[in-house]
């Protein structure tokens, strides 16, 4: 069971891709990195500290293995996104960007209008777009339309660790999808990555998770777990919901005063 | 001379390139990503983009991110 998570005609191994911010120290989020299995992870682009050299990033991260993504967080206009997508492309020498239009600053919600806007400018300057959007099919099918490689639906609050809260909506948006589907943010836990992964997502993005879990590398391992067995039961295909027992067992051949 | 520098002034002792900047500053040009004036500058043409007085220069690299 090892089919990989194309997009854009790039083949990934894993189906789980990886933030890189928010760990403990580098070193330990490489170790995640490892344990993770993931093969694509997230970078925002910010300022160099002129006043003071500090470890890169990069130091710590085995490019030829890992591929960078870098993101547009913090952008609350399609034009910073679009500035900062400019500049990650320069910085990274890939045309993928995260696309993240920010909406509001206490619920980190998209903001929907910016983000088709940036999504249609980005894809005319030949950038491989995956917007960070709501969980919404309408909303998911005007960026796919707008040229974007993948749509990435939030399952919960960015860092929120609430998990899924509108599972019904995730499978409607895989369902209609003509492009990958990848939940992003608001995973907590393993059960949460599975979730999403059951519901037929292609694959899920998550930072906090593991890097603001007691222990990163395990619980890095513990999504990449997750990740795969989401993975199979969607494909295995889970039986139908139903009110009442069916038996496991032989109804024929029981002993004792039921028997017949 | 004076431009501005990922926000803050920066005093300069004259016209320099992109190149000469960052080797002034000691950053490793493969490392970040250039603005010169709102416009990214191609890491090729870092030797003859030249910064003058009152320019607005944004110099970033990439930090851990989700």
């Amino acid at each position: 069971m090892r089919e990989g998570l194309t997009i854009a005609g790039r083949t990934f191994t894993s189906r789980l891709i990886v933030g890189t911010g928010k760990y403990p120290s580098h070193a330990i989020m490489k170790a995640a990195h490892l344990a993770s299995g993931a093969d694509m992870v997230t970078v925002a682009v910010r300022r160099v500290d002129i006043s003071r050299k500090t470890e890169s990033l990069l130091d710590y991260i085995d490019t030829s293995q890992i591929f960078l993504l870098p993101n547009t967080a913090a952008c609350y206009t399609a034009d910073d996104a679009i500035r900062t997508a400019r500049l990650g492309r320069e910085a990274g020498m890939s045309n993928w960007v995260k696309l993240e239009v920010i909406g509001d600053e206490q619920t980190l919600f998209p903001d929907n209008e910016g983000l088709l806007e940036a999504t249609r400018v980005l894809v005319k300057e030949g950038f491989v777009v995956l917007p960070y959007t709501n969980d919404d099919p309408v909303m998911c099918r005007k960026l796919a339309d707008a040229g974007a490689a993948a749509v990435m639906p939030l399952g919960a609050p960015i860092g929120s660790g609430l998990g899924i809260q509108n599972p019904n909506n995730i499978r409607i948006i895989k369902e209609q999808a003509t492009v990958p589907v990848i939940v992003d943010a608001g995973v907590g836990t393993a059960s949460d990555a599975a979730v999403a992964m059951e519901l037929g997502a292609d694959g899920v993005l998550m930072n906090t998770a593991i890097a603001g879990a007691d222990d990163p590398v395990m619980m890095a391992g513990a999504m990449k777990l997750a990740v795969e067995a989401g993975r199979m039961a969607y494909l295995a295909g889970r039986i139908p919901r139903k009110s009442y027992a069916s038996a496991s067992s032989p109804l024929d051949g029981v002993i004792g005063s039921r028997a017949r | 001379m004076t431009i501005k520098l990922n926000g803050d002034p920066h005093e300069l002792h004259a016209p320099l390139s992109v190149s000469a900047l960052l080797a002034q500053l000691e950053i490793d040009a493969r490392r970040v990503a250039v603005e010169l004036n709102l416009a990214v500058v191609k890491k090729a043409a870092y030797d003859s983009s030249v910064i003058e007085e009152g320019d607005e220069v944004e110099i970033v690299n990439f930090v851990g991110g989700g």
